[in-house]
């Protein structure tokens, strides 16, 4: 299974990315993930590649072969879709954010439909989730991610209690109960699989 | 046994940890910076913040000297720092084991240039260990203490930020603790002296002959084959890349690329039909694989910069099909520095004005890019104030722009106290300003001499910057609040005018630390006229529309210096 995550930093692309691996650890397999810090906390994009299966080499993700794409912001989605592979699936939050360049008027905004469109174009299998506005609607906009785990979690093959299991290993005591709130709207929002 | 997600970094602590390692000492700085904060974690190591990789590497060496096992970490440009200590140490050698990690960072992820660090090993004359993953990173530190104790040098781990910063699975073991082997008195070993230095010398070359010999036949530089056709000669997450792309070629797959296994090298040569070498940044395996005089393919096809994945070796490599291209024109999300950051008050201070600003590395350079567009240069750690004596010296009089240099506290502890001294003993008209944010804010967050606080969490003296510069001679030190614009500005257009030696220290500390500060600030619709003058201060929390400006509320910490620059009190 390939799986990239993006978004902005601050958005929780890190621990999104993190309890995907530890379920896949805990399923038994090999798993890797590959991010890049550093100079994430600044407002940046964040990327992060997870890779498992019986046995990974590569850390990294080839273009076209994602059999899914996690993304919390729509310009981020935009700019990782080249990792879509043919029947890869893309989650995304409708959210923008613009880059500061855009919003300091030196660089001009892509227009909503224009954005939507090229978003169409390139990933047939999509699914709009709106996590940041159910987290804000929860109370607390920094569980986006867990909300958007639990739209992803449709498309994974991990038994539900794991993912309990690995929220409370992965943050922190007193967050627990919110993120597994989060988690269980997350999973309302995505119609389920089709057969 | 147990089964862990470790990134590289994290498994290097691990395998210090397991091999007994007693002192550690670095330098933060992406993406070598969580091995000792992991380290210091697992409590039995003592850990510190050294105040640069030439200091963090003394320290190590003369832990290992004295008898116990140590390890001293720095990111790639860090070994520059500490390449004086590297090279002398090769010659003196240790007596419990000593591992060096350099994490080079190819694709400039963070960083101001991709050097090779391998070549260190090869000027330096030290064994270079190069992990693929997790791990390997942990079990190449524990054979780096082996190494170095067998061979009585120091080891040199090499990782790039691939290895660094992946996460893949590794098997933990225990701490093996080690009595201490004390310290000896070793004259003719430890003092570099020539007469002394000249047998080192000829000591250092017989090591690296028997070093050889063990990277010949050493189990982490292992030929795995398979379809003879194809033979690919690789190090580090490269290996991991070439297999993806050629699941059926025969491997060399080499853990310790120097001393360089020529002889098995030229097995594997004559094993195969064609050999491809892929690694990353520079040809170093490639060069020695052409001094045996073999044919190879390398950097005639693949890329010399940015860092590899299986993506460009395929196409680099194989006929198969073009992959799928990146939309472009989607733009560009630069980091930007925080909402309330305190360095945005310095910056908007010295906006419009007419200097010649050489910057340093930091948060800080942020600085550089629109709107603030206040740094002319970034080159190396420290070289803000040495590079504006220079063009001072340069100058003199025929330009009347005041040479400003601007330099974070960390950063001024790293390397900036020698230059503050330079232009006092030189004589040069250099106004510093020191964005004391309190903290070394790039890299995470990091203690440093001026906090108050080790890496291990025990409170220490705080050296007082202001004292500090005042004792190298500088007479004009003030100290401002950049959340206070107008004061902050007064000062420093005054000082810019006055055009003699100062330094300004900006002082307050990052906004990440202090977290929401007040009130989310909204912009009053009725007021605001839409002149723009907000945007100029360049906090990302403050964006544009229906020509009006609007608060992001989730993003902004309330520090209120919007505010005070809003001409019509539009911002509440
Ligand atoms: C020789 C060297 N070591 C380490 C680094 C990594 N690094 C970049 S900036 C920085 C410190 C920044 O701290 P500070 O000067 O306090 O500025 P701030 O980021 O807090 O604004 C470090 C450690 C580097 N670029 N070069």
């Amino acid at each position: 299974m390939n799986i990239i995550v993006c978004g902005v930093g601050g958005q929780g692309v890190i621990l999104f990315s993190d309890i995907i691996a530890h379920l896949a650890l805990a399923a038994g397999l090999d798993v890797k993930k590959s991010e890049v810090h550093g100079m994430a906390q600044r407002g940046g994009s964040v990327t992060s590649h997870i890779r498992y299966a019986p046995r990974v080499h590569s850390p990294l993700i080839e273009d076209g072969t994602a059999d899914i794409i996690v993304a919390f912001e729509q310009l981020e989605a935009l700019r990782y879709i080249h990792f879509l592979a043919p029947s890869g699936v893309l989650i995304y939050d409708p959210l923008r954010i613009e880059p500061l360049p855009v919003q300091i008027g030196l660089v001009e905004k892509m227009p909503d439909d224009l954005l939507n469109k090229r978003i169409a174009a390139r990933a047939p299998r999509r699914y709009p989730v709106e996590a940041f506005a159910t987290a804000c609607n929860l109370g607390n906009p920094r569980v986006q991610n867990t909300v958007m785990l639990g739209a992803v979690a449709r498309f994974l093959e991990f038994p539900v209690n794991l993912y309990s299991r690995v929220i409370k290993a992965l943050v922190k005591p007193q967050f627990i109960e919110q993120n597994l709130q989060a988690f269980a709207a997350g999973s309302q929002l995505i119609p389920p699989p089709e057969t | 046994m147990n089964k862990q997600l470790l990134s590289g970094d994290e498994a290097v602590a691990r395998g210090a940890w397991e091999s007994g390692c007693m002192v550690a000492a670095a330098y933060p700085g992406t993406p070598s910076t969580e091995i000792l904060e992991t380290l210091a974690t697992y409590r039995d190591v003592y850990c510190e913040w050294s105040v640069n990789e030439k200091v963090a590497l003394e320290v190590a060496l003369g832990a290992a000297v004295a008898g116990v096992r140590s390890l001293a970490a720095m990111k790639h440009v860090g070994l520059n720092v500490a390449a004086d200590p590297l090279f002398s140490s090769a010659y003196i050698g240790v007596k419990a084991g000593l591992v060096i990690v350099t994490a080079d960072d190819p694709g400039l992820h963070s960083s101001q240039n991709e050097q090779d660090n391998r070549f260190y090993g090869l000027s330096a004359k030290l064994p270079v260990l190069c992990p693929s993953d997790s791990q390997e990173a942990k079990e190449f530190t524990k054979l780096g203490f082996e190494i170095s104790e067998q061979f009585d040098i120091p080891v040199l781990l090499r990782l790039t930020t691939r290895v660094a910063h992946s996460s893949t699975v590794v098997n933990l073991e225990q701490r093996v603790s080690r009595a201490p082997l004390g310290y000896e008195k070793q004259l003719h070993k430890t003092t570099l002296l020539p007469a002394f230095a000249r047998h080192r010398h000829v000591d250092l070359e017989k090591r690296v002959v028997r070093l050889q010999q063990y990277s010949e036949t050493t189990p982490i530089n292992r030929i795995e084959l398979n379809d003879f056709k194809l033979g690919i000669i690789c190090d580090g997450v490269a290996y991991h890349y070439a297999r993806e792309v050629f699941p059926n070629a025969s491997f060399l797959k080499l853990g310790m690329v120097h001393p360089f296994p020529a002889k098995l090298a030229l097995d594997f040569a004559d094993r195969v039909e064609e050999i491809v070498v892929i690694e990353e940044v520079d040809p170093f395996i490639e060069l020695h694989i052409r001094a045996l005089g073999l044919k190879v393919k390398g950097k005639d096809v693949l890329p010399r910069t940015g860092e590899l994945n299986p993506g460009i070796i395929r196409a680099a490599l194989t006929k198969n099909t073009p992959r799928p291209a990146p939309e472009d024109d989607i733009p560009n999300r630069p980091p930007a520095l925080c909402p309330g950051c305190p360095h945005l008050g310095i910056f908007y201070s010295l906006q419009k004005q007419k200097v010649i600003i050489s910057g340093d590395i930091g948060c800080y350079t942020l600085g550089a890019l629109p709107p603030h567009s206040a740094m002319d240069t970034c080159i190396d750690m420290g070289a803000s104030i040495t590079f504006a004596h220079g063009a001072d010296k340069a100058l003199n009089n025929a330009d009347p722009r005041p040479r400003v240099a601007i330099i974070g506290d960390s950063t001024f502890f790293h390397s900036g106290i020698t230059g503050i001294v330079n232009t006092v003993y030189n004589r040069s008209n250099v106004i510093t300003i020191i964005t004391d944010n309190r903290t070394t804010g790039m890299t995470g967050h990091q203690n440093h001499p001026g906090t108050g606080k080790t890496l291990m969490g025990e409170e220490t003296k705080t050296i007082d910057i202001a004292q500090l510069c005042r004792a190298c001679g500088i007479e004009n030190v003030i100290q401002v609040d950049p959340y206070n614009l107008k004061e902050t500005r007064k000062v420093v257009h005054k000082t810019l005018a006055e055009k003699q030696p100062a330094v300004i220290i900006s002082r307050r500390p990052c906004a990440l630390l202090v977290g929401k500060q007040g009130q989310a600030k909204a912009v009053n619709k009725e007021k605001c006229i839409g002149c723009r003058t907000c945007l100029t201060l360049g906090c990302p929390a403050i964006s544009f529309a229906d020509d009006k400006a609007v608060i992001i509320a989730t993003s902004c910490v309330g520090c209120g210096m919007c505010t005070a620059i809003c001409p019509k009190g539009a911002i509440e």
